[in-house]
Parts: C-alpha cells; structure tokens; sequence
C-alpha cells in the first residue's frame, strides 16, 4: 500500500466534543496518539503490554440505546479502533470550575496516590466503575437518562458478581454498590508500587458518598448516533478496516488475506509495541453487528467472534455459577473488556486460560469464509484447530466467527483449576479443567482440557479413557492422576518447572476427587477465614 | 483506634477555602513526652500529599511529560544478546537505514572517561572489547522517534564471540571471581561456642532479587545549552550523581551540568545509581548531535538492563541451648552482585550490619562474598541489604524454634538485645534505644497471637489439604547511611514579598511524601500554613552535592536543613519586629499565619512586606549533619548508624498441600515512627512497603535461563502483588513514643524498615508447612507454590 494516501479519518467524542485525527498510521497505539499527537501526557505508560493499567482510559458506546462503559489498556489498542466511540482520559473528569471527579476526589481523601504514577490509569478504572455501579443508582434529576436509566449496567455485569449483586440498578441509591471484593475485582489489572492498595480500595468504596457527577448521557448518544454508521471513510482506502456486516468482514477477508485481522488486540498490540511489527492493513472484525452477540439456543450457547471476554465469560458463568471466580482471574477488567473469546481462540496459545474450559466444556469453533461468493462455513470441536505451537486450521480466507458452548447437562460435574505465581491477572503455569457426568457411579462422560503443558491447549485422552465407563472411586482417581501426569511432557520455564507442572496436574485431579466427595475449605480460591474480621 | 483509623480522623480545619472540602488531619500520634506539634501546627496532621491533586488529575508532571524542545530526537540501547563475550564488531547499516534514524553512537564516541563515575570505577559506559551480561548497553540508535529508534536498535548486528558466563553465584565463589574482596566479621569464638553448644543446626537458605518495577520506567532528557552547558531532566533520586556522572563523561566541570527532577514515578532505589546510566547515556548522544535527546527504556528493557536487588545465597551453622538461645553462628553470605560493583560493598555490608536484626549475637563469624556474575548489576533496592541479613536470622531461629519443639516467638523473644547487658552489637555499636521487648508483647497481645496459634493448630489437625500457619517477626532498622559522608544535607527556604514561601533542598520526591513533611516543617517554623509553602524541584543548581535520597534518611536529613534554613528567616524576622515593637526578639512568636510580640499581632505576608522594605534578609539556606555517627571502614566497627527504628508484624496465612499455592489472610503491624510528622504518609509507608516485602518474598521470581538470559522481563511473567494479594485485615498501629535522640519533630525514618516486617508472611509459610510435616523447613525465598511444594516434600 502506498503510505502517502490519505489514510480513514478517525472520529470520536472526547469530553463531549467531536475529535477528528487524519493521516494516523493502521499500527498506532491509541497512547501514542493520546501522548504523543494530542499532548494529553496524563495518562501514562507503564509496561507496554496491557498488564499494569497506568494507560487505563475509558471508551463509551451506545449499546441498545444507552451508554455503555469499559475501561481498557490504551497502549495495546490501535487507534483506529476508537472510531465511532466515545472516549474519556484522565484530564476529561476534572470539571470547568477545577473541582475533581468522585473518582478522583475519592483518591485525594484516601490518600491513594503516592509517585502518582499509576494514579491516572487507577482514577479511569474507577471512573469506569462509578458509571457502570454507581451513576445508575443516581436521581435523573436533570432528566439526562431514559426513566429506565436505572437498570444501565449490561446484564455481565450482574451476573458476573454472582448471587450478592443483584446489579446495581436494583439497589437503592444509598447502598454502596461498591464492595471491597468488587474494587479488588475491577482494579485487578491496574498495579501500583507504592501504596499496597488499601488506601485505593477505600477510595474505591468511598466514591458513592462523594457529591454526585453525572454524564450527560442524552447528548453523548446522540453524537455517537451522528458518528455511526462510519461513513467517513475513505472507500478508497483500505489500511484499517472495521466492516458492520458479517458478510462485509468474510468479503473484505477474502479480498485481503494479508490483512491482519485484530478483535480486541490484547495480544496483537503487544507485537507491535514489543516485536515492533508494523501492519499495512488491519481487518478489525469488531464492528461485526452480529458477531458482538450471545446467541442462546436450546442445547448450547453461540457466542460471537466480537464478543468481549467479560461479555463471554458472564454468558459461561451464567450456565455455570461455579466459574465466577475462574473469570475473575483471567487477566485484569481492562483486558477483559477489551479482549475477545474468539480472539483467545483464534490465538490459540498454549497457555490460554479460555481453551482448557472449552475443551472441557464440549465447545466447538465455526469458521466462516465466502468462496465463489457463497458464505461457506465448517464446525470442529475446538482441540481439534489447533496444529502446532500457535498454529491452527484456519485458511487465509477464513475468519473464526462462532463459538459454540454447549449448556450444562443434568449431573455435569465441572471444575477448574489454575495455577499461577500471582493470584489474579497472571498467566497459569498449569491450567485444569475436568468436567465429567457421572450416573449410578459410573463416569459415563469425560473432557478434561489442559493448559501449559503442552504446546498447544490440549485435551487429556488418555486420562478420560483411563476415567471413562469406571466406577467414580478412589482407585480409579489413583490410576487416572498417574496417567495424568504421564500424558504430557510440559516445558520448564519461567513459570514453572516441567516437573512440578506434571505434580501439580495429578494433584488437581486429586482436588476435583475430594471435592466430589463433598470435601470444602480445600481450595484457596474459595477459602474463607471464618473469623477474619 | 488503629493508626489508620487516625490518620482518617477529622482535625481542624487548616484551611477554609480548600476546594476539596476539609483537610482531613489528626492531633499527632503521639503523647507526651517529646516534641509538641504548635497547637495549630502543620506537621503531624495527615496533609495530603502535596501533588495529590495534581496527580489524579493526570497534571502532574513526569520527565517524559516535559513539552519537548523542537528539534528533540529518541535514543534506543542496543543490547548485548550474550552474557559475556569479546565484542568484535557492530555493524550499523541496516539500522542506519531505517525510516527516521539520524545517528548510531557507541563508545567511541564518549568525550570524556570511557568508563561511569561509579564508585569503584569498574563500569564501562557503553560495552567495547567485552560484554559481560544479556542486555549490556552498547550504544544507542538515535531517530525521530522513540519507536523509530527502538525498531532500529534491533537491526544492529553484534558480533560477538561467546566466552563461558558465570551464571550461579555458587560457580562465582568456586571461581573466586568477586567484584569486590571479601569481608569478615567476627566476634567472640563462633567455633568454639559451636562446638560447647547443646544443639547445633547447619544449612543453606536462597533468597531471590526483586526488580523494582517502579511505575515510571528509566527516563532521561538532555538538553544542551549555551557555551557547553547542559541541563539534565532526570527521574533520579540522585540529582547530584547524575551531574557527576555526566560531567565526567562529557569530559567537563561539574558545574556546566544542571540535573532538575520534579519527581520520579517511583524509585525504591531502582534510580539511585541507574538514572545516571541513563543520562550519561543521552548526553553523550545530544553531545555528538548538538540537539536534545530523550532516552526512555521501554519495560523490557528496563528489566534487561537495570540491576535489581542482590539475590543472596547463605551457608550457616548455629549452636543454641535447650531454650533456643543463640550461642554461636558461623555464616557464608553469598551477594550476587552481577557484573559490576555498583553499589555492591555498602549493600554487603548493610546485610552484616543486619544479620543481628533484633537479638544478640554473642559469639559469631560472618563471611561475606561479593560474587561477580555475569548478570545486570545489582544495585541498592529499598532495605539496602538489611532485608538479606535479617531474613537469615528470621530463618534461622524459626527453625531452632521447630527443632527444639518450641513456639517461634518464644525463641525470638529470648534472643532479643538486653537494655542493660546483652546491648552490644557485632559491629560494636550499643543499641541505646532498645524497645524491642515491649514492643513484641503488645503486638503479641493485640494481634492475640497465643490464642490465635493454638486456634490454628487444632483446625490444622482436622484440615487435610489446607494449612495455616501464623508468626510474629520483629525489625530493628539502622538509620544513617553507613558511609558517614553522606549524613550530611542543605536547603533554601524563600519568602516573597506576598508572603508565600518557596522550599527546596537536596532530596528528591519519589511519592514517599518528602516534599509534604518538609513543607510541613517549614510550615510550622514560620508559623504560616501549610498551604502558603511549596516545595520546588530537586535542581543540582539549588543544592549542591546533596546526598542521594536513600537509606530511609530523606526526611531527616532534608526537612532539618529546611527547619533551619527557615528558622534563620524566623530569626530575622522576630529581630526585625523586635525592633518594631521594642521587645526581646526571643518574645516574637510564630504561629497561625501571624507574628506576634507582647505588643500584638501582625499578619505574616505584612511584616515579610514591612521587612522586605527595610532590607532585611528574607530568604536562607540550611545545612545539616547528623550527630554522633562514626564508622570504621576497614573493621566494619564503629557508630554507623544515628538510632535504629523498630517495628514488627504478626501474619497469618494459608497454603494447599496439593499444590503449594499460598494466601496471606490477616496481618497486624505495630511500628515505631517517632512522633510521626504525617501519619497517612508513614501509615502509607508501612503499608506499601509490607506488600512490597511481600513480594518479594512471595509472588516476584527472577528467573535466569542457563544462557543467562532474563526470561522474566515484564509485567506478564514477574508478577508483583496485585489488589487480590491483599488482606482484608491489615492493620497498622504506630508505637507511641518519639525518637529518643534529637531528629526532626521527634519523628523516625520509615522508608525502609517497613519492608522486613514482610519477613512474617515467609516465616507464617514455613510453620504453614510445619503443620503439615513437623520439623525444620527449608524455604527459599520466594515462596512461589513451587518452591513451597518443594518445602513439602523436602
């Protein structure tokens, strides 16, 4: 492509106001045009990679006629991504008069900032949160929001928390929607150096009490609705293309293999800040109205290439509460909101939180692709994509639209267990998820999906051969972990030794055993200190 | 009421227009005796910090924020891809050829010393003949723009021929390769009280470094100036050494180069050495291309390029009776240091200093080796060595306590220094201000640590996969840089004609909260509020030769240099109104933003005014030194240190048998700041530095390939703690008695010492895995669920 065309004008809404960028290359970061293009140096970089939040800003979309808000990783989203959205930075939320947001003010009081480094990145994650738990629960007094204002959040958000929240819109205005274990939760993925975060979590919980700021919301849809559809765009030009229509991404697809195709970039943004790649021309399949969706069927679940991991993951933890927690530890909030299952799939990294659950749970990939101007497509169970370390089925004209999640059967025993050096936000050294049904005593169905012992997400066959028609005993658990452990020869590296991943991959087994025999208090997720006050 | 609970207590209001509502600000912590806060004072409330506001508005400004000057170009290193090797050759041409790319610049072409102004002047600035570790610089790419320059870095070829690399500090000691010779410490007879003791227990114990992973990565941007002058923005906390190091370099005085840092994104001693790598890096590039220069590492090289904290590896052998009392120990202390001395002696010799921490070491022989790897070189991180010595001895009586059957807090408590006999450390200094025991028994009775380990002990038994352990461990700190030097510190205190007042002096602000307590200081000495004084940015220009800000001395040191450089404007002032008034000038006072005599009140901005047309001096500096100190280099023996601050912490936490994972799940704190100047600041300090300790001892593994290549180098694999690794109960209460010598407020350092109160989660562990199979329990450190299975099955 020759670089010296006019590159796809970039249109968004910053603190209210239209902005127009031109001429911004299909590889730039949103944070370099932040810092570097508009001299907005308030938000930080930290690590480059997505993984510490100093970048954290907050992107707003219309979403069934209201706002939607998710707070994300500036530095590995291309800016081109932005188009069409709404977008605050730390700068946007002090007001006219110099006085600060609740969010920030909470921070001042708490004494929450001590270098001020990671300060802005925490002040979006709680302005994220105040508008997604706290701006529902507000008065419409100046009438900004539709009368069912007060139901905003999208239903993940609910969900997500599991049985204690209901979601914000049903609690009464002067409950604090904000519990300590949700501010953990939600600013999982920011890090901070100095203070060891308590004083950050109490200003998470004090925000509510602070003096109310409301978002004209109202006004920013209506922007939002003259910025969308994106007719903008050069035809002409094809660096940085986000088509609408399913049958507009497998044409486009087709016409440009070469294309990178990017989702939520949470990993291709790593390798243009840190492998240094520069792309000519970038397919954001994002903007694909159908496949931003959940759809429900009788017998499974279809959820959309576009589908954020928060979204996706609320869809699994609503069919099976038990993997609340187990969403919660993928990455931090603002990669989850950015990140898409299918692009964990399409991925396919050995270590991948996401493949070892859907293996185990049965799931399977639909790749589409228009051939002879017919949209063609084929399913396969999902181990089955992969062919190698990061190598997968997928011909160059095929995008991975679907995936299918069947719902839980009557007597489905599932878990999943991951190991990682950190608690929340880290990438597991063993990753396990077993899920078998057993009737009358007897296993009648297996799928246990592995991660980080192999080059590839891997289902264990042996071991569920080894489980599959036995009576669900003790001795059968014995034989099973030792071929658990003797089916996969895992690498040693930086997060574990080969050996202690193969240990440990038995010894989850065991847990799952003690655990179906009705044993509690013996996983540390769930582990709670009755007398901890 | 906890500390916390204190520093969020309501005061009196310091000021009423304050957009953000009321101060939230305390009486001192403090009763009497000792220094008393003036009765509306500014120190010893819980000011916010002074950026706060700046801060979580995204306008506070760090060096890479600074608006760049036109014409400023981006410096990327370029590393060295082997651990240690001859460099035969760089070939430059395929990045010279890249978009943007405007210079290459390698060691010929520094003007000056080819090698760092370090210490021990064994570090070259850019690699030439040799490399001697993965990620050594050996220049840098110079473009347009930072990712330009970062692309093309990766172009130049290094040819370079591969020599064996020492990778193991245990390969470096067989091979006797040191970056500084040994050093030993003895006292009394360790062998023979070895020998005559009741039980003996002999053992190996290995503690890994931590990076500091300050948020702000390292940044330099230099700009030459008129006549070759230089001005450095650096984000160093040691604005001095960075003008030396980059003088030397450039081959020019000292007084050509002026280094301004308004305030690093954290430092934890990541920036006290480092930064001057960086500078002396750009300058070097603005000097050949005649235009400003902005080096700023991108994370990962970062990790690859900095040192860390010194990873140690010990072999000791300890006697003790049936009591657990200590009668001999003979110690190995293995410092990896890296490839280069750095800062490597002084952090040896902090982790002799401590290898005591709080008990009495009768009899014992330490051997220090400062072993040379070819590794980043390691360098001072918040504890300065102090955290390597007293995880030892933690380690060690921990496992006397599980020989011998005993409670672990039991055995401390009998080891601890005596006040009147006993109080004598190995290094010869009497500890004078021991309060120690007391300490230990009221954060024994808060924490209810008895009641709570036998709790614990009964669920453990009906528990078959999780088990729970809880240990108190004590701190006792050593405050003074240990090279007597340094203790040394000057300030400016400016008053305009409207009043306000202007602070500067040599520290730095990294977020510890310096620039607030000093304000508060000179608040205080001038009666004026809080508000009315503001603390500018560190400038070599403006303070000269100031000491780094380190070794937990920057409040004490600074804030008294301030004090005094605003107490000779108060005495000029009080002369003046004694003349106004006619009255002893000891009768003017200062407090509430006026100036009194037994005449009457006059609002301070108006006497500054009348002075000011008087021709009175309104502005001053101040120097300060700390008393009594005194060391002896070559015996290690002497009065390094001013006082020593105490703390300790009693946690609790869980770990899986199946599979080594941990929690921490409640942790009490009790420690001793003085009379605190800022509760919310030291309360932030104890807090921030436990998690930082916890870090390290839990979650933050280095791990070095056998190429000698850092495969954790980022924020994806070196993981520090999160919001999720911190307990629910985490409570911190201030002891409540000031420092018994004269510093400044009554007030103690509180920078360091916090950091080893983590030591209780690591030693929690090991009784965690004594439940589950009784005994002495080797854990290194850190405890990953790998190495805590490891303890297991041991």
């Amino acid at each position: 492509m020759d670089i010296q065309s006019p590159l796809k004008i970039i249109q968004f809404i910053r603190g209210g106001e239209l902005v127009s960028l031109a001429n911004v290359p299909p590889s730039r970061t949103l944070l370099e045009v932040l810092r570097e293009d508009l001299g907005l140096t308030g938000t930080k970089e930290g690590c480059g990679e997505g993984d510490c939040g100093a970048c954290t800003v907050v992107l707003g979309q219309a979403e069934g006629g209201r706002m939607s808000y998710r707070a994300v990783n500036s530095c590995i989203k291309l800016a081109h991504s932005l188009d069409g959205q709404a977008l605050w930075t730390v700068e946007d939320l002090v007001a006219a008069d110099g006085s600060l947001h609740p969010a920030q003010e909470a921070m001042v009081q708490c004494h929450g900032s001590q270098c001020g480094f990671c300060t802005p990145g925490f002040v979006m994650s709680l302005f994220g949160m105040y508008q997604n738990y706290i701006a529902p629960t507000l008065p419409t007094a100046c009438g900004s929001l539709p009368p069912e204002g007060a139901a905003a959040p999208a239903d993940w958000q609910s969900q997500i928390r599991g049985p204690g929240l209901k979601g914000a819109g049903a609690l009464a205005p002067k409950t604090n929607p904000i519990t300590r274990e949700l501010a953990q939760q939600d600013l999982s993925g920011n890090l901070c150096r100095c203070t060891g975060y308590r004083p950050i979590l109490d200003a998470a919980q004090q925000m509510a009490s602070l003096p109310p700021v409301k978002l004209d919301e109202a006004s920013l849809l209506s922007k939002l609705e003259l910025l969308a559809p994106t007719s903008h765009g050069l035809k002409t030009d094809l660096s940085y293309q986000a088509p609408r229509s399913l049958a507009a991404l497998l044409e486009a697809r087709a016409a440009h293999p070469e294309a990178q195709l990017v989702a939520g970039c949470t990993d291709v943004g790593l390798w243009v800040t840190k492998m240094h790649r520069q792309f000519d021309q970038v397919l954001d399949i994002t903007q694909v109205q159908e496949l931003r969706h959940v759809e429900h069927y009788p017998h499974h679940i279809a959820i959309g290439a576009a589908v954020t991991l928060s979204e996706a993951f609320a869809a699994l933890v609503a069919d099976r509460p038990q993997l609340q927690t187990f969403a919660a530890r993928f990455a931090g909030l603002p990669v989850r909101n950015a990140g898409t299952l299918g692009g964990n799939v399409a991925n396919g990294s050995p270590i991948g939180d996401s493949m070892p659950l859907l293996i185990a749970l049965g799931a399977s990939v639909v790749l589409m692709s228009v051939r002879a101007g017919q949209q063609v497509s084929r399913e396969m169970p999902l181990e089955q994509l992969y062919t190698g370390y990061r190598k997968n089925l997928m011909a160059a004209d095929e995008v991975l639209a679907w995936i299918k999640v069947p719902k839980p059967m009557l007597g489905e025993m599932l878990k999943v267990y991951k190991i990682s050096k950190r608690y929340d936000d880290d990438i597991s050294a063993v990753c396990l998820a077993v899920n078998l049904h057993v009737e009358d005593g007897k296993v009648v169905k297996t799928s246990i999906g592995a991660g980080g012992v192999a080059a590839t997400p891997v289902r264990a066959l042996q071991t569920e051969a080894a489980l599959t028609g036995q009576p669900w005993a003790l001795q059968t658990v014995q034989q099973a972990i030792s071929i658990l452990r003797a089916e996969f020869s895992p690498i040693s590296d930086m997060r574990a030794s080969g050996a202690y991943r193969s240990e440990v991959l038995g010894n989850l087994l065991q847990r799952f055993w003690l655990e179906s025999q009705g044993l509690q208090q013996i996983n540390l997720e769930s582990f709670v200190l009755e007398e901890a006050a | 009421m906890n500390a916390r609970e204190q520093a969020h207590n309501e005061g009196p209001v310091s000021r009423a227009d304050n957009p953000s509502g009321p101060q939230l600000a305390v009486p001192p912590v403090t009763p009497p005796p000792g220094p008393q806060p003036p009765a509306h004072g500014a120190a010893g409330r819980s000011h916010k910090h002074e950026s706060a506001r700046a801060q979580v508005a995204g306008a506070a400004t760090y060096v890479d924020d600074i608006a760049e000057v036109r014409g400023t170009l981006h410096a990327a290193p370029i590393l060295s891809t082997v651990a240690h090797g001859r460099l035969r050759g760089v070939d430059t041409r395929a990045a010279l050829a890249m978009p943007g790319v405007r210079e290459v610049i390698l060691a010929g072409d520094v003007p000056g010393d080819p090698l760092l102004a370090t210490f021990v002047h064994d570090e070259p600035v850019f690699a030439s003949s040799t490399v001697e570790h993965i990620g050594q610089v050996i220049g840098l790419v110079i473009a347009g723009s930072v990712m330009q320059a970062r692309r093309a870095a990766r172009r130049v070829l290094l040819d370079i021929d591969e020599l064996p690399a020492i990778l193991q500090v245990r390969d470096a000691l067989k091979a006797e390769n040191y970056v500084l010779p040994p050093v030993f410490v003895k006292r009394g007879d360790a062998a023979q009280a070895l020998k005559s003791a009741p039980h003996t227990l002999s053992g190996q114990l290995e503690v890994g470094g931590q990076e500091h992973f300050y948020l702000e990565g390292q940044v330099a941007y230099v700009l030459p100036q008129e006549q070759n002058q230089w001005l450095v923005y650096s984000s160093t906390q040691h604005p001095g050494e960075v003008q030396h190091w980059v003088s030397h370099a450039l081959g020019i005085s000292n007084h050509a180069v002026r280094v301004e840092c308004r305030r690093m994104g954290g430092g934890f001693g990541g920036k006290e050495t480092q930064a001057g790598h960086l500078a002396v890096w750009a300058a070097i590039a603005a000097n050949k291309l005649k235009c400003p220069v902005k080096l700023r590492l991108d994370r990962d090289d970062d990790f690859m390029v900095t040192g860390k904290r010194h990873p140690f590896a010990y072999d000791y052998s300890v006697g003790f009776d049936n009591s657990g009392r200590l009668h001999g120990l003979k110690l190995v202390m293995l410092a990896n240091c890296g490839f280069s001395a750095d800062l490597s002696g002084p952090v040896a010799d902090r982790a002799i200093f401590h290898t005591d921490n709080a008990y009495f070491l009768e009899d014992v022989e330490i051997a220090s080796y400062r072993c040379k790897t070819n590794t980043q070189s390691h360098t001072a991180f918040r504890g300065f060595g102090g955290p390597q010595g007293v995880v030892l001895i933690e380690s060690i009586l921990g496992d006397i306590a599980r020989h011998l059957g005993l409670d672990p807090l039991d055995v401390r408590k009998h080891n601890l220094y005596g006040i009147d006999d006993r109080n004598v450390t190995h290094y010869q200094m009497k500890v004078e201000d021991n309060i120690l025991a007391p300490l230990l028994s009221k954060l024994e009775q808060t924490s209810q640590y008895r009641r709570r380990r036998e709790a614990i002990s009964a669920w453990n038994a009906g528990s078959p996969v999780i088990k729970r352990g809880i240990a108190i461990t004590p701190v006792k700190f050593g405050i003074s840089f240990t090279a007597t030097l340094f203790n040394q510190a000057g300030a400016l205190v400016h008053v305009y004609t409207d009043g306000s007042v202007q602070v500067n002096h040599g520290g730095t602000e990294m977020g510890q909260g310096l620039n607030t307590k000093v304000a508060q200081i000179v608040a205080d000495e001038l009666g004026v509020a809080f508000e009315d004084v503001l603390a500018t940015a560190s400038d070599t220009s403006k303070i000269p030769n100031a000491s780094a800000t380190a070794a937990s001395a920057g409040t004490d040191l600074n804030a008294r240099a301030a004090q005094y450089a605003a107490r000779n404007v108060r005495d000029n002032l009080a002369q003046f109104v004694s003349g106004l008034d006619n009255c002893g000038a000891g009768a003017v006072s200062f407090a509430g933003g006026k100036i009194s005599s037994p005449k009457g009140s006059r609002p301070f901005p108006e006497v500054v005014r009348l002075a000011y047309a008087n021709r009175i001096q309104l502005w001053s500096d101040g120097f300060y030194r700390t008393p009594k100190i005194h060391y002896d280099k070559t015996t290690l023996t002497g009065r390094p240190f001013y006082y020593f601050a105490y703390g300790a912490a009693c946690t609790e936490v869980a770990i899986d048998t199946l599979t080594g994972e941990s929690r921490v799940l409640k942790v009490d704190i009790l420690h001793d700041v003085g009379t605190s100047i800022n509760p919310a600041i030291d309360i932030g300090q104890i807090e921030g530095g436990f998690v930082q300790g916890m870090g390290w001892l839990t979650t933050e593994q280095l791990v070095w390939n056998d190429k000698g290549y850092l495969s954790t180098h980022a924020p994806s694999t070196y993981k520090i703690p999160a919001t999720g690794d911190i307990p629910e109960h985490f409570k911190v209460d201030f002891w409540p008695e000031p420092n018994r010598e004269d510093n400044v407020f009554g007030s103690k350092a509180v920078g360091e010492p916090p950091f080893m109160l983590a030591i209780s989660v690591l030693e929690a562990l090991k009784e965690a895995v004594a439940a589950a199979r009784p005994g002495e329990v080797r854990l290194d450190a850190p405890a990953t669920a790998e190495n805590v299975l490891r303890a297991l099955k041991a």
